[in-house]
Protein backbone atom coordinates (compact mmCIF):
# COMPACT_ATOMS: atom_id res chain seq x y z
CA UNK A 1 0.00 0.00 0.00
CA UNK A 2 2.74 2.42 0.94
CA UNK A 3 4.73 1.49 -2.13
CA UNK A 4 1.75 1.96 -4.41
CA UNK A 5 1.17 5.36 -2.88
CA UNK A 6 4.73 6.50 -3.35
CA UNK A 7 4.63 5.30 -6.98
CA UNK A 8 1.58 7.41 -7.54
CA UNK A 9 3.20 10.43 -5.93
CA UNK A 10 6.27 9.94 -8.08
CA UNK A 11 4.15 9.87 -11.20
CA UNK A 12 2.38 13.04 -10.22
CA UNK A 13 5.63 14.81 -9.51
CA UNK A 14 6.99 13.70 -12.86
CA UNK A 15 3.82 14.82 -14.58
CA UNK A 16 3.81 18.18 -12.85
CA UNK A 17 5.33 20.53 -15.41
CA UNK A 18 2.92 20.60 -18.33
CA UNK A 19 4.96 23.06 -20.37
CA UNK A 20 3.44 22.94 -23.81
CA UNK A 21 4.79 24.43 -26.97
CA UNK A 22 2.41 26.22 -29.28
CA UNK A 23 0.88 23.74 -31.70
CA UNK A 24 2.05 24.26 -35.21
CA UNK A 25 0.50 23.32 -38.49
CA UNK A 26 2.39 21.20 -40.99
CA UNK A 27 2.70 23.77 -43.79
CA UNK A 28 4.47 27.07 -43.45
CA UNK A 29 4.25 30.23 -45.52
CA UNK A 30 7.41 31.52 -43.85
CA UNK A 31 10.14 31.88 -46.49
CA UNK A 32 13.86 31.23 -46.28
CA UNK A 33 13.96 27.52 -45.56
CA UNK A 34 16.28 26.72 -48.47
CA UNK A 35 18.61 29.62 -47.72
CA UNK A 36 18.93 29.17 -43.95
CA UNK A 37 19.00 25.38 -44.08
CA UNK A 38 21.57 25.41 -46.86
CA UNK A 39 23.81 27.82 -45.00
CA UNK A 40 23.39 25.94 -41.71
CA UNK A 41 24.33 22.59 -43.24
CA UNK A 42 27.26 24.03 -45.23
CA UNK A 43 28.72 25.90 -42.26
CA UNK A 44 28.16 22.96 -39.92
CA UNK A 45 29.90 20.61 -42.35
CA UNK A 46 32.84 22.93 -43.00
CA UNK A 47 33.53 23.92 -39.40
CA UNK A 48 32.50 20.84 -37.40
CA UNK A 49 31.74 17.69 -39.39
CA UNK A 50 34.55 17.64 -41.96
CA UNK A 51 37.34 18.45 -39.49
CA UNK A 52 36.06 15.86 -37.00
CA UNK A 53 35.72 13.19 -39.68
CA UNK A 54 39.25 14.06 -40.82
CA UNK A 55 40.36 12.92 -37.38
CA UNK A 56 38.57 9.58 -37.78
CA UNK A 57 39.94 9.06 -41.29
CA UNK A 58 43.48 9.79 -40.08
CA UNK A 59 42.95 7.35 -37.20
CA UNK A 60 41.60 4.70 -39.58
CA UNK A 61 44.70 5.21 -41.74
CA UNK A 62 46.86 4.09 -38.83
CA UNK A 63 45.59 0.51 -38.93
CA UNK A 64 44.49 -1.49 -35.90
CA UNK A 65 47.86 -2.57 -34.59
CA UNK A 66 49.43 0.88 -34.69
CA UNK A 67 46.26 2.50 -33.35
CA UNK A 68 46.27 0.17 -30.35
CA UNK A 69 50.03 0.53 -29.86
CA UNK A 70 49.97 4.34 -29.65
CA UNK A 71 46.37 4.93 -28.54
CA UNK A 72 46.46 2.40 -25.73
CA UNK A 73 50.15 2.64 -24.77
CA UNK A 74 51.06 2.40 -21.07
CA UNK A 75 51.37 6.17 -20.83
CA UNK A 76 48.08 6.77 -22.67
CA UNK A 77 46.24 4.28 -20.46
CA UNK A 78 47.60 6.03 -17.36
CA UNK A 79 46.43 9.37 -18.80
CA UNK A 80 42.91 8.02 -19.41
CA UNK A 81 42.84 6.70 -15.85
CA UNK A 82 43.77 10.13 -14.48
CA UNK A 83 41.36 11.96 -16.81
CA UNK A 84 38.35 9.69 -16.33
CA UNK A 85 39.01 9.08 -12.62
CA UNK A 86 39.27 12.75 -11.68
CA UNK A 87 36.36 13.67 -13.97
CA UNK A 88 34.09 11.06 -12.38
CA UNK A 89 35.19 12.14 -8.89
CA UNK A 90 34.53 15.82 -9.64
CA UNK A 91 31.16 15.18 -11.31
CA UNK A 92 30.09 12.95 -8.39
CA UNK A 93 31.06 15.56 -5.79
CA UNK A 94 29.19 18.16 -7.82
CA UNK A 95 26.15 15.92 -8.12
CA UNK A 96 25.81 16.34 -4.33
CA UNK A 97 27.02 19.93 -3.92
CA UNK A 98 25.30 21.10 -7.11
CA UNK A 99 22.02 19.58 -5.99
CA UNK A 100 22.49 21.23 -2.60
CA UNK A 101 23.13 24.64 -4.21
CA UNK A 102 20.11 24.23 -6.52
CA UNK A 103 17.98 23.22 -3.51
CA UNK A 104 19.06 26.27 -1.51
CA UNK A 105 18.39 28.63 -4.45
CA UNK A 106 14.96 27.18 -5.23
CA UNK A 107 13.57 26.58 -1.73
CA UNK A 108 15.03 29.26 0.53
CA UNK A 109 15.21 33.04 0.69
CA UNK A 110 18.25 34.66 2.25
CA UNK A 111 20.21 37.91 1.82
CA UNK A 112 22.71 37.82 -1.04
CA UNK A 113 20.98 34.91 -2.73
CA UNK A 114 20.74 36.52 -6.16
CA UNK A 115 24.41 37.54 -6.21
CA UNK A 116 25.43 34.07 -5.09
CA UNK A 117 23.22 32.54 -7.76
CA UNK A 118 24.83 34.74 -10.41
CA UNK A 119 28.27 33.58 -9.25
CA UNK A 120 27.37 29.99 -10.21
CA UNK A 121 27.94 30.95 -13.86
CA UNK A 122 31.43 32.28 -13.16
CA UNK A 123 33.13 29.13 -14.51
CA UNK A 124 31.31 29.69 -17.83
CA UNK A 125 32.58 33.26 -18.04
CA UNK A 126 36.06 33.01 -16.53
CA UNK A 127 38.71 31.85 -19.01
CA UNK A 128 40.02 28.44 -18.03
CA UNK A 129 43.66 29.52 -17.94
CA UNK A 130 42.80 32.23 -15.40
CA UNK A 131 40.93 29.71 -13.26
CA UNK A 132 43.91 27.39 -13.55
CA UNK A 133 46.55 29.81 -12.28
CA UNK A 134 44.21 31.16 -9.58
CA UNK A 135 43.48 27.68 -8.20
CA UNK A 136 47.18 26.81 -8.33
CA UNK A 137 48.00 29.95 -6.36
CA UNK A 138 45.38 28.99 -3.75
CA UNK A 139 46.25 25.32 -3.36
CA UNK A 140 50.05 25.30 -3.80
CA UNK A 141 51.93 24.47 -0.56
CA UNK A 142 52.40 28.16 0.32
CA UNK A 143 49.00 29.30 -1.03
CA UNK A 144 46.05 30.64 0.99
CA UNK A 145 44.47 27.20 1.31
CA UNK A 146 47.38 24.88 0.54
CA UNK A 147 49.38 26.09 3.56
CA UNK A 148 46.81 24.62 5.93
CA UNK A 149 47.13 21.19 4.32
CA UNK A 150 50.92 21.23 3.98
CA UNK A 151 51.59 20.55 7.73
CA UNK A 152 49.11 17.65 7.57
CA UNK A 153 51.21 16.06 4.84
CA UNK A 154 48.45 16.57 2.24
CA UNK A 155 49.58 17.90 -1.10
CA UNK A 156 46.73 19.28 -3.20
CA UNK A 157 48.36 21.15 -6.08
CA UNK A 158 50.44 19.03 -8.47
CA UNK A 159 48.49 15.85 -7.56
CA UNK A 160 45.22 14.28 -8.82
CA UNK A 161 43.47 16.02 -5.86
CA UNK A 162 44.39 19.35 -7.47
CA UNK A 163 43.08 18.15 -10.83
CA UNK A 164 39.80 17.15 -9.17
CA UNK A 165 39.45 20.57 -7.54
CA UNK A 166 39.95 22.31 -10.90
CA UNK A 167 37.33 20.03 -12.45
CA UNK A 168 34.90 20.71 -9.57
CA UNK A 169 35.30 24.42 -10.34
CA UNK A 170 34.58 24.15 -14.06
CA UNK A 171 31.76 21.57 -13.91
CA UNK A 172 29.64 22.91 -11.01
CA UNK A 173 27.32 25.14 -13.10
CA UNK A 174 26.29 22.25 -15.38
CA UNK A 175 24.63 20.42 -12.49
CA UNK A 176 23.13 23.45 -10.73
CA UNK A 177 21.65 24.85 -13.95
CA UNK A 178 20.26 21.46 -15.00
CA UNK A 179 18.56 20.74 -11.67
CA UNK A 180 17.29 24.24 -10.73
CA UNK A 181 14.36 24.59 -13.20
CA UNK A 182 13.13 21.02 -12.66
CA UNK A 183 13.33 21.32 -8.87
CA UNK A 184 11.33 24.55 -9.08
CA UNK A 185 8.60 22.64 -10.95
CA UNK A 186 8.19 19.91 -8.32
CA UNK A 187 4.75 20.46 -6.84
CA UNK A 188 4.65 21.18 -3.15
CA UNK A 189 1.08 19.91 -2.78
CA UNK A 190 2.30 16.44 -3.71
CA UNK A 191 4.92 16.66 -0.97
CA UNK A 192 2.31 17.88 1.49
CA UNK A 193 0.04 15.00 0.53
CA UNK A 194 2.86 12.55 1.20
CA UNK A 195 3.50 14.20 4.59
CA UNK A 196 -0.14 14.12 5.60
CA UNK A 197 -0.22 10.43 4.73
CA UNK A 198 2.52 9.86 7.26
CA UNK A 199 5.76 9.98 5.28
CA UNK A 200 8.81 11.38 7.09
CA UNK A 201 10.50 14.42 5.45
CA UNK A 202 13.47 12.33 4.28
CA UNK A 203 11.06 9.80 2.78
CA UNK A 204 9.35 12.60 0.90
CA UNK A 205 12.73 13.70 -0.40
CA UNK A 206 13.79 10.20 -1.45
CA UNK A 207 10.45 8.97 -2.79
CA UNK A 208 8.87 12.12 -4.25
CA UNK A 209 11.45 14.79 -4.96
CA UNK A 210 14.49 12.74 -5.97
CA UNK A 211 12.68 10.63 -8.62
CA UNK A 212 11.29 13.79 -10.20
CA UNK A 213 14.67 15.53 -10.48
CA UNK A 214 16.75 12.43 -11.21
CA UNK A 215 16.71 12.77 -15.04
CA UNK A 216 17.86 16.41 -14.74
CA UNK A 217 20.51 15.43 -12.22
CA UNK A 218 21.78 12.67 -14.53
CA UNK A 219 21.81 15.03 -17.51
CA UNK A 220 23.80 17.55 -15.50
CA UNK A 221 26.15 14.81 -14.37
CA UNK A 222 26.76 13.68 -17.97
CA UNK A 223 27.32 17.26 -19.13
CA UNK A 224 29.74 17.86 -16.27
CA UNK A 225 31.55 14.63 -17.02
CA UNK A 226 31.87 15.41 -20.74
CA UNK A 227 33.29 18.83 -19.96
CA UNK A 228 35.64 17.52 -17.27
CA UNK A 229 37.10 14.73 -19.42
CA UNK A 230 38.11 17.15 -22.14
CA UNK A 231 39.15 20.04 -19.90
CA UNK A 232 42.65 21.41 -20.44
CA UNK A 233 43.22 25.05 -19.48
CA UNK A 234 42.19 24.99 -15.84
CA UNK A 235 43.92 21.66 -15.17
CA UNK A 236 47.42 21.90 -16.63
CA UNK A 237 48.66 24.53 -14.17
CA UNK A 238 47.53 22.71 -11.04
CA UNK A 239 48.18 19.16 -12.32
CA UNK A 240 51.94 18.89 -12.06
CA UNK A 241 51.79 16.95 -15.33
CA UNK A 242 53.89 13.97 -14.24
CA UNK A 243 53.57 11.17 -16.81
CA UNK A 244 51.74 8.11 -15.34
CA UNK A 245 50.69 10.13 -12.23
CA UNK A 246 49.11 13.48 -12.94
CA UNK A 247 49.12 13.73 -16.73
CA UNK A 248 45.65 14.16 -18.26
CA UNK A 249 44.78 12.81 -21.72
CA UNK A 250 44.29 16.22 -23.41
CA UNK A 251 47.74 17.27 -22.20
CA UNK A 252 49.24 14.05 -23.59
CA UNK A 253 47.78 14.97 -27.01
CA UNK A 254 49.50 18.35 -26.85
CA UNK A 255 52.79 16.78 -25.71
CA UNK A 256 52.71 14.22 -28.55
CA UNK A 257 51.88 16.95 -31.05
CA UNK A 258 54.82 19.07 -29.91
CA UNK A 259 57.09 16.05 -30.51
CA UNK A 260 55.58 15.58 -34.00
CA UNK A 261 54.07 12.23 -32.91
CA UNK A 262 50.97 12.76 -35.05
CA UNK A 263 49.90 9.12 -34.92
CA UNK A 264 49.80 9.05 -31.12
CA UNK A 265 48.05 12.45 -30.91
CA UNK A 266 45.45 11.30 -33.45
CA UNK A 267 44.81 7.98 -31.69
CA UNK A 268 44.40 9.54 -28.22
CA UNK A 269 42.18 12.29 -29.62
CA UNK A 270 40.00 9.63 -31.27
CA UNK A 271 39.54 7.85 -27.95
CA UNK A 272 38.52 11.16 -26.30
CA UNK A 273 36.16 11.99 -29.15
CA UNK A 274 34.51 8.57 -28.85
CA UNK A 275 34.06 9.24 -25.13
CA UNK A 276 32.37 12.57 -26.03
CA UNK A 277 30.01 10.77 -28.42
CA UNK A 278 29.17 8.24 -25.71
CA UNK A 279 28.31 11.14 -23.34
CA UNK A 280 26.10 12.77 -25.99
CA UNK A 281 24.27 9.49 -26.58
CA UNK A 282 23.80 9.11 -22.84
CA UNK A 283 22.35 12.63 -22.53
CA UNK A 284 20.00 12.10 -25.46
CA UNK A 285 19.00 8.73 -24.03
CA UNK A 286 18.12 10.31 -20.68
CA UNK A 287 16.07 13.00 -22.40
CA UNK A 288 14.13 10.52 -24.57
CA UNK A 289 13.51 8.37 -21.51
CA UNK A 290 12.23 11.38 -19.53
CA UNK A 291 9.90 12.64 -22.23
CA UNK A 292 8.51 9.12 -22.61
CA UNK A 293 7.94 8.91 -18.86
CA UNK A 294 6.11 12.24 -18.93
CA UNK A 295 3.94 11.17 -21.87
CA UNK A 296 2.83 7.95 -20.15
CA UNK B 1 5.86 14.95 18.64
CA UNK B 2 6.54 17.96 16.46
CA UNK B 3 4.38 18.63 13.43
CA UNK B 4 5.93 17.15 10.32
CA UNK B 5 7.39 19.72 7.94
CA UNK B 6 8.34 19.60 4.28
CA UNK B 7 11.83 18.27 3.57
CA UNK B 8 14.37 20.91 4.52
CA UNK B 9 11.79 23.18 6.12
CA UNK B 10 12.99 22.70 9.69
CA UNK B 11 14.81 25.95 10.69
CA UNK B 12 18.02 24.17 11.71
CA UNK B 13 18.17 22.18 8.47
CA UNK B 14 17.43 25.31 6.46
CA UNK B 15 20.20 27.30 8.15
CA UNK B 16 22.67 24.44 7.86
CA UNK B 17 22.07 23.89 4.15
CA UNK B 18 22.31 27.61 3.36
CA UNK B 19 25.56 27.79 5.30
CA UNK B 20 27.07 24.81 3.48
CA UNK B 21 26.05 26.20 0.06
CA UNK B 22 27.45 29.65 0.88
CA UNK B 23 30.73 28.16 2.11
CA UNK B 24 31.03 25.85 -0.91
CA UNK B 25 30.42 28.65 -3.42
CA UNK B 26 32.67 30.95 -1.43
CA UNK B 27 35.57 28.51 -1.37
CA UNK B 28 35.28 27.07 -4.86
CA UNK B 29 34.05 30.02 -6.93
CA UNK B 30 34.56 33.36 -5.15
CA UNK B 31 37.95 32.74 -3.58
CA UNK B 32 39.75 31.96 -6.90
CA UNK B 33 38.35 35.20 -8.33
CA UNK B 34 39.58 37.17 -5.31
CA UNK B 35 42.96 35.44 -5.60
CA UNK B 36 43.39 36.68 -9.19
CA UNK B 37 43.06 40.33 -8.16
CA UNK B 38 45.08 39.91 -4.96
CA UNK B 39 47.98 38.31 -6.82
CA UNK B 40 47.74 40.84 -9.65
CA UNK B 41 48.21 43.72 -7.22
CA UNK B 42 50.77 41.90 -5.04
CA UNK B 43 53.67 43.92 -6.44
CA UNK B 44 51.83 47.23 -6.45
CA UNK B 45 49.95 49.33 -8.97
CA UNK B 46 53.06 50.36 -10.93
CA UNK B 47 54.03 46.76 -11.69
CA UNK B 48 50.39 46.05 -12.54
CA UNK B 49 50.26 48.87 -15.06
CA UNK B 50 53.64 47.96 -16.54
CA UNK B 51 52.56 44.36 -17.15
CA UNK B 52 49.49 45.53 -19.04
CA UNK B 53 51.04 48.19 -21.28
CA UNK B 54 54.08 46.08 -22.16
CA UNK B 55 54.21 45.63 -26.01
CA UNK B 56 53.67 41.84 -25.99
CA UNK B 57 50.64 42.23 -23.75
CA UNK B 58 49.19 44.96 -25.96
CA UNK B 59 49.77 42.79 -29.04
CA UNK B 60 48.01 39.90 -27.30
CA UNK B 61 45.03 42.11 -26.38
CA UNK B 62 44.76 43.37 -29.97
CA UNK B 63 44.91 39.82 -31.34
CA UNK B 64 42.25 38.58 -28.91
CA UNK B 65 39.95 41.46 -29.89
CA UNK B 66 40.57 40.70 -33.59
CA UNK B 67 39.83 36.99 -33.22
CA UNK B 68 36.63 37.70 -31.27
CA UNK B 69 35.60 40.40 -33.77
CA UNK B 70 35.74 37.85 -36.59
CA UNK B 71 34.43 34.72 -34.88
CA UNK B 72 31.52 36.16 -32.84
CA UNK B 73 29.70 37.81 -35.82
CA UNK B 74 30.15 34.65 -37.90
CA UNK B 75 28.60 32.63 -35.08
CA UNK B 76 25.73 35.14 -34.84
CA UNK B 77 24.94 34.74 -38.55
CA UNK B 78 25.12 30.97 -38.23
CA UNK B 79 23.11 30.92 -35.02
CA UNK B 80 20.27 33.02 -36.46
CA UNK B 81 20.18 30.95 -39.67
CA UNK B 82 20.21 27.65 -37.81
CA UNK B 83 17.52 28.79 -35.36
CA UNK B 84 15.34 30.07 -38.20
CA UNK B 85 15.62 26.77 -40.08
CA UNK B 86 15.03 24.64 -36.99
CA UNK B 87 12.30 26.70 -35.31
CA UNK B 88 10.18 27.91 -38.22
CA UNK B 89 9.97 24.71 -40.26
CA UNK B 90 9.19 21.04 -39.80
CA UNK B 91 11.51 18.52 -41.34
CA UNK B 92 12.86 15.05 -40.72
CA UNK B 93 16.06 14.64 -38.78
CA UNK B 94 15.61 17.89 -36.83
CA UNK B 95 16.76 16.39 -33.55
CA UNK B 96 19.87 14.98 -35.23
CA UNK B 97 20.68 18.44 -36.60
CA UNK B 98 20.28 20.01 -33.14
CA UNK B 99 22.50 17.31 -31.60
CA UNK B 100 25.18 17.97 -34.23
CA UNK B 101 25.04 21.71 -33.55
CA UNK B 102 25.56 20.89 -29.86
CA UNK B 103 28.44 18.54 -30.59
CA UNK B 104 31.33 21.04 -30.12
CA UNK B 105 30.23 21.53 -26.48
CA UNK B 106 31.30 18.01 -25.61
CA UNK B 107 34.48 17.92 -27.71
CA UNK B 108 37.69 18.60 -25.82
CA UNK B 109 39.17 21.98 -26.83
CA UNK B 110 42.48 20.25 -27.49
CA UNK B 111 40.79 17.89 -29.95
CA UNK B 112 39.11 20.91 -31.59
CA UNK B 113 42.53 22.45 -32.19
CA UNK B 114 44.08 19.17 -33.29
CA UNK B 115 41.57 18.53 -36.11
CA UNK B 116 42.63 21.77 -37.80
CA UNK B 117 46.31 20.87 -37.41
CA UNK B 118 45.53 17.55 -39.11
CA UNK B 119 43.82 19.42 -41.96
CA UNK B 120 46.00 22.49 -42.47
CA UNK B 121 49.27 21.79 -40.62
CA UNK B 122 52.56 20.97 -42.35
CA UNK B 123 51.73 17.25 -41.99
CA UNK B 124 48.05 17.79 -42.77
CA UNK B 125 45.95 17.01 -45.85
CA UNK B 126 46.05 20.53 -47.28
CA UNK B 127 49.38 21.47 -45.67
CA UNK B 128 51.68 20.97 -48.66
CA UNK B 129 49.28 22.72 -51.04
CA UNK B 130 48.90 25.68 -48.68
CA UNK B 131 52.68 25.87 -48.26
CA UNK B 132 53.16 26.01 -52.04
CA UNK B 133 50.75 28.88 -52.31
CA UNK B 134 52.23 30.74 -49.36
CA UNK B 135 49.07 30.56 -47.21
CA UNK B 136 49.53 30.06 -43.47
CA UNK B 137 46.59 28.84 -41.42
CA UNK B 138 48.20 26.95 -38.55
CA UNK B 139 50.49 29.07 -36.37
CA UNK B 140 48.72 32.12 -37.81
CA UNK B 141 45.56 34.18 -37.29
CA UNK B 142 43.25 32.09 -39.57
CA UNK B 143 43.95 29.00 -37.45
CA UNK B 144 43.15 30.91 -34.26
CA UNK B 145 39.88 32.12 -35.77
CA UNK B 146 38.89 28.63 -37.02
CA UNK B 147 39.61 26.99 -33.67
CA UNK B 148 37.68 29.74 -31.85
CA UNK B 149 34.68 29.39 -34.17
CA UNK B 150 34.61 25.65 -33.56
CA UNK B 151 34.62 25.85 -29.76
CA UNK B 152 32.06 28.69 -29.67
CA UNK B 153 29.96 27.14 -32.45
CA UNK B 154 26.76 26.25 -30.51
CA UNK B 155 26.46 29.31 -28.22
CA UNK B 156 24.14 31.57 -30.23
CA UNK B 157 22.18 28.78 -31.95
CA UNK B 158 21.64 27.00 -28.62
CA UNK B 159 20.19 30.14 -27.07
CA UNK B 160 17.93 31.01 -30.00
CA UNK B 161 16.51 27.62 -31.03
CA UNK B 162 14.36 26.97 -27.90
CA UNK B 163 13.36 30.65 -27.73
CA UNK B 164 12.17 30.78 -31.35
CA UNK B 165 10.48 27.39 -31.06
CA UNK B 166 8.48 28.68 -28.10
CA UNK B 167 7.47 31.81 -30.01
CA UNK B 168 6.19 29.76 -32.95
CA UNK B 169 5.66 31.42 -36.31
CA UNK B 170 2.28 33.12 -35.97
CA UNK B 171 3.82 36.62 -35.79
CA UNK B 172 5.84 36.07 -38.96
CA UNK B 173 2.85 34.60 -40.77
CA UNK B 174 0.75 37.64 -39.86
CA UNK B 175 3.43 40.02 -41.18
CA UNK B 176 3.79 38.02 -44.39
CA UNK B 177 0.03 37.86 -44.90
CA UNK B 178 -0.08 41.65 -44.60
CA UNK B 179 2.39 41.88 -47.47
CA UNK B 180 5.78 42.32 -45.81
CA UNK B 181 8.75 40.76 -47.56
CA UNK B 182 10.57 37.87 -45.92
CA UNK B 183 13.61 39.93 -45.00
CA UNK B 184 11.50 42.81 -43.68
CA UNK B 185 9.53 40.33 -41.60
CA UNK B 186 12.77 39.08 -40.10
CA UNK B 187 14.04 42.60 -39.32
CA UNK B 188 10.80 44.05 -37.97
CA UNK B 189 9.11 41.03 -36.37
CA UNK B 190 11.56 38.25 -35.58
CA UNK B 191 14.58 40.31 -34.55
CA UNK B 192 12.71 42.38 -31.91
CA UNK B 193 11.27 39.13 -30.52
CA UNK B 194 14.63 37.45 -30.12
CA UNK B 195 16.89 40.42 -29.29
CA UNK B 196 17.45 39.56 -25.62
CA UNK B 197 18.12 35.93 -26.36
CA UNK B 198 20.49 36.96 -29.11
CA UNK B 199 22.31 39.38 -26.82
CA UNK B 200 22.55 36.66 -24.20
CA UNK B 201 24.07 34.23 -26.68
CA UNK B 202 26.50 36.86 -27.97
CA UNK B 203 27.66 37.65 -24.41
CA UNK B 204 28.46 34.02 -23.61
CA UNK B 205 29.94 33.41 -27.06
CA UNK B 206 32.20 36.45 -26.71
CA UNK B 207 33.38 35.47 -23.23
CA UNK B 208 34.36 32.05 -24.48
CA UNK B 209 35.93 33.42 -27.68
CA UNK B 210 38.15 35.84 -25.77
CA UNK B 211 39.02 33.35 -23.07
CA UNK B 212 39.52 30.18 -25.11
CA UNK B 213 42.78 28.49 -24.24
CA UNK B 214 43.07 24.80 -25.19
CA UNK B 215 41.99 24.91 -28.84
CA UNK B 216 43.87 28.13 -29.52
CA UNK B 217 46.97 26.84 -27.75
CA UNK B 218 47.24 23.88 -30.15
CA UNK B 219 47.05 25.97 -33.35
CA UNK B 220 48.91 29.07 -32.18
CA UNK B 221 52.55 28.00 -32.04
CA UNK B 222 53.01 30.60 -29.26
CA UNK B 223 54.81 33.18 -31.37
CA UNK B 224 55.22 36.12 -29.02
CA UNK B 225 53.68 39.33 -30.31
CA UNK B 226 52.31 37.48 -33.36
CA UNK B 227 50.01 34.56 -32.46
CA UNK B 228 49.68 34.93 -28.70
CA UNK B 229 46.20 35.71 -27.50
CA UNK B 230 45.69 37.06 -23.97
CA UNK B 231 45.14 33.64 -22.32
CA UNK B 232 48.26 32.27 -24.05
CA UNK B 233 50.23 35.35 -22.93
CA UNK B 234 49.13 34.61 -19.36
CA UNK B 235 50.42 31.05 -19.70
CA UNK B 236 53.82 32.18 -20.99
CA UNK B 237 54.27 34.75 -18.22
CA UNK B 238 53.23 32.17 -15.63
CA UNK B 239 55.63 29.54 -16.95
CA UNK B 240 58.41 32.15 -16.81
CA UNK B 241 57.64 32.50 -13.08
CA UNK B 242 56.60 36.10 -13.76
CA UNK B 243 53.56 35.58 -11.50
CA UNK B 244 52.63 39.21 -10.79
CA UNK B 245 52.56 40.03 -14.52
CA UNK B 246 50.69 36.80 -15.34
CA UNK B 247 47.99 37.64 -12.78
CA UNK B 248 47.89 41.28 -13.88
CA UNK B 249 47.06 40.24 -17.46
CA UNK B 250 44.76 37.51 -16.13
CA UNK B 251 42.87 40.13 -14.11
CA UNK B 252 41.83 41.76 -17.40
CA UNK B 253 40.19 38.48 -18.38
CA UNK B 254 38.65 38.18 -14.92
CA UNK B 255 37.21 41.68 -15.35
CA UNK B 256 35.77 40.61 -18.70
CA UNK B 257 34.18 37.63 -16.95
CA UNK B 258 32.69 39.88 -14.26
CA UNK B 259 31.29 42.32 -16.83
CA UNK B 260 29.81 39.36 -18.72
CA UNK B 261 28.20 38.04 -15.54
CA UNK B 262 26.78 41.45 -14.58
CA UNK B 263 25.31 42.05 -18.05
CA UNK B 264 23.95 38.52 -18.23
CA UNK B 265 22.40 38.76 -14.77
CA UNK B 266 20.87 42.16 -15.45
CA UNK B 267 19.31 40.73 -18.62
CA UNK B 268 17.77 38.02 -16.48
CA UNK B 269 16.57 40.38 -13.75
CA UNK B 270 15.37 43.33 -15.84
CA UNK B 271 13.72 41.56 -18.71
CA UNK B 272 12.78 38.35 -16.99
CA UNK B 273 14.83 36.59 -19.60
CA UNK B 274 15.53 33.09 -18.42
CA UNK B 275 18.48 30.97 -19.39
CA UNK B 276 17.44 28.50 -22.07
CA UNK B 277 20.01 25.79 -21.67
CA UNK B 278 22.22 24.45 -18.95
CA UNK B 279 25.38 25.28 -20.88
Amino acid sequence: MEIALSRQLQMQAALAPPRRRARRSRKSIVPGFGLTMGFTLTWLSLIVLLPLSALFIRAAGLGWSEFLAVGLSERALAAYRVSFGTAIAAASINAVSGLLCAWVFVRYEFPGKRVLNAMIDLPFALPTAVAGIALTALYSPNGWIGRFFEPLGIKIAYTPIGITIALIFISLPFIVRSVEPVLADVRKDVEEAALSLGARPWQVFLRVILPAILPALLTGFALALARAIGEYGSVIFIAGNMPYKSEIAPLLIVTQLEQYEYAAATAIATVLLLASFAMLLLINGIQTWTSRKVEQ
Amino acid sequence: MSAPSLPGDAPSVRLGLILVAVLFIGFFLVLPLVAVFAQALAKGLAAYGAAIIEPDAVAAIKLTLLVAAISVPLNVVFGVCAAWAVAKFDFRGKSILVTLIDLPFSVSPVVAGLVYVLLFGAQGWFGPWLMEHGVRIIFAVPGLVLATILVTFPFVARELIPLMQEQGRADEEAALALGASGFRTFLRVTLPNIKWGLLYGVLLCNARAMGEFGAVSVVSGHLRGLTNTVPLHVEILYNEYNFAAAFAVASLLALLALVTLVLKTSLEWKFGYSHRSAR
